[in-house]
């Protein structure tokens, strides 16, 4: 479906990513993990033709995307939903006006023609219908988040989502319910997806595969199941506060008076290890 | 060597961002023709160059409209010519005060703006998710902004003229010269030609003021910090444009009329 084969891309003399080739199979959902600075969200951006490598190939369903006309690439374009980090609404606009925007775009149609299939789109994110009269500024971060992922699934039925680090800055509880989401299309609609973070819990729940990417390199590419049991010394830095964390849960969970003990040695994507 | 190098490495930079900016006006003109283009967001903009900027233009030609009758009457006056107030006025005020005071006021206001916004939309990747849903920023954000400006510009300078113009026979009334003499002296000054060489600037001014408050809010880096940086450049860069576009406009149509 998605494959990039040994991209190089720098900014002005700077490289950011080095040598990258990874797959995205159609249907699943590719996490890249990595660091702050790994170049994880330049490759959404390369995807979309926002940028353009320096060498290598960037396919699409078989189409080299660095070899596309503009206006191929505009077409590519609308078959990808892009989820951007903080959301980037248009603060101008409406929730309505932002989630029928890609639609408007496309058919030229008035607000009133696409208003029922923004309210779904809106329901379908978890949100109230209601709220489509709101300006962006006016809801909390987690909501702007899932209008950012109406707005995206709403753009021309994208057969693949992008989702630049759609948990962060957000609080646990919100964080869950938009990986919940992310899960959730997946599961239902079947929708191709990369998601870029740097949270490692939320990649082992949303992984099919996972490309961990350290200072613009491929430093590991497989299954979650695989990356747990990676033991390179980058990943098994990497992986060290997630994996201290889940030992202090289970401890505290075992110290907790009247807590059930939790199943012994689970795996962080929930299966037994 | 290394002075040598820094040099000719700022003279690139110096042609590299001279050219970057000529290709994103000559990109804004060819857009500003052809399909799709945003109406209502351009009625937007129009309301927001035209009627926002109306109260600070008005004042300012009143402002500078009487300091200038001021000087202008006393001098003629010494000189026993006072009845040539109306027509100085109209000679300095339609031909050049009125389109670069009202070109600069408007650049104030307008540039600033357009650069935070736009820098701002840039830093919060919303002009990235314009292109990631297939729509052209220069045509969503520049087009209806310079087309807005370019039908606001020209309306904003007649009304400036105008005030300047009236302002200067209330103080010619000052200096014992009656109205209608004043206007004798304007109307007859106010001829196709003249109105020629002050209407064709602002065209020009409004092209430049949003090409280059865009194009600064387009390219702004590094979060808030950048956005200050570019909307003061933005607001500098037009201010001087205007000053320099008066003086290449006035050569070039004093050229082509034979004055």
């Amino acid at each position: 479906m998605i494959e990039f084969r040994d991209v190089d891309f720098s900014i002005e003399g700077n490289p950011i990513l080095m040598g990258v080739s990874f797959r995205v199979p159609r249907g699943k959902t590719t996490v890249i993990l990595g660091p702050s600075g790994s170049g994880k969200s330049t490759i959404l951006r390369l995807l979309l033709g926002l940028y353009q490598p320096d060498r290598g190939s960037i396919f699409f369903d078989g189409e080299d995307l660095t070899r596309v006309t503009a206006a191929r690439l505009r077409e590519i374009r609308s078959r990808m939903g892009m989820v951007f980090q903080q959301g980037a609404l248009f603060d101008s606009m409406t929730v309505g006006e932002n989630v029928g925007y890609a639609l408007l775009e496309a058919s030229g149609d008035e607000e009133r023609d696409v208003e029922g299939t923004v309210r779904q789109f809106i329901e379908l994110v978890g949100l109230e219908a209601a709220l489509v009269d709101r300006m962006p500024d006016q809801l909390s971060g987690g909501m702007q988040r899932r209008v950012a992922i109406a707005r995206a699934l709403a753009a021309r039925d994208p057969i693949v989502l992008l989702y630049d680090e759609p948990t962060t800055g957000l609080d646990p509880q919100s964080g869950e319910r938009i990986t919940d989401l992310i899960v959730h299309l997946r599961d239902s609609m079947g929708k191709t997806a990369i998601m870029v973070t740097h949270d490692i819990a939320d990649a082992f729940k949303v992984a099919d595969s996972v490309t961990v990417l350290e200072k613009g390199r491929v430093a590991f590419d497989g299954t979650s199941t695989e990356l747990a049991h990676a033991q390179s010394p980058f990943i098994n830095e990497f992986l060290a506060p997630f994996r201290k964390a889940i030992l202090a849960a289970q401890r505290q969970f075992q110290a907790a008076p009247g807590f059930p003990a939790p199943p012994a040695a689970s795996s962080p994507e929930g299966g037994r290890a | 060597m290394p002075v040598m190098f820094a040099i000719v490495e700022r003279f690139r930079r110096v042609v590299e961002t001279v050219q970057d900016y000529t290709l994103f006006t000559i990109e804004t003109l060819r857009c500003c023709v052809g399909r799709p283009f945003y109406g209502r967001e351009m009625m937007h903009q129009l309301h927001f160059a035209l009627i926002g900027s109306l109260t600070i233009v008005l004042i300012s030609a009143v402002v500078a409209g009487q300091a200038l009758a001021i000087q202008l009457a006393r001098e003629l006056s010494n000189s026993g010519a006072k009845s040539q107030l109306g027509h100085f006025m109209v000679i300095s005020v339609v031909r050049a005060l009125g389109p670069v005071l009202t070109g600069m006021v408007v650049a104030s206001r307008m540039s600033a703006g357009i650069t935070a916004e736009l820098g701002a939309m840039r830093s919060s990747d919303q002009i990235d998710a314009l292109v990631a849903f297939g729509t052209d920023p220069i045509r969503r954000l520049v087009v209806p902004r310079t087309i807005a400006l370019l039908i606001a510009l020209p309306i904003l300078t007649v009304l400036s003229d105008a005030l300047a113009v009236i302002g200067g026979g209330f103080v010619g009334m000052q200096y014992h010269l009656s109205w209608e003499a004043y206007w004798i002296g304007a109307l007859q000054f106010l001829t196709p030609k003249n109105v020629l060489v002050g209407m064709l600037k602002p065209f020009f001014f409004a092209i430049l003021i949003v090409t280059t408050a865009c194009w600064k809010g387009f390219r702004s880096e590094g979060g808030a910090k950048g956005v200050g940086v570019a909307t003061t450049e933005s607001v500098v860069i037009a201010s001087v444009g205007i000053l320099v576009t008066d003086v290449v406009c006035t050569r070039v149509l004093f050229r082509i009329l034979g004055w």
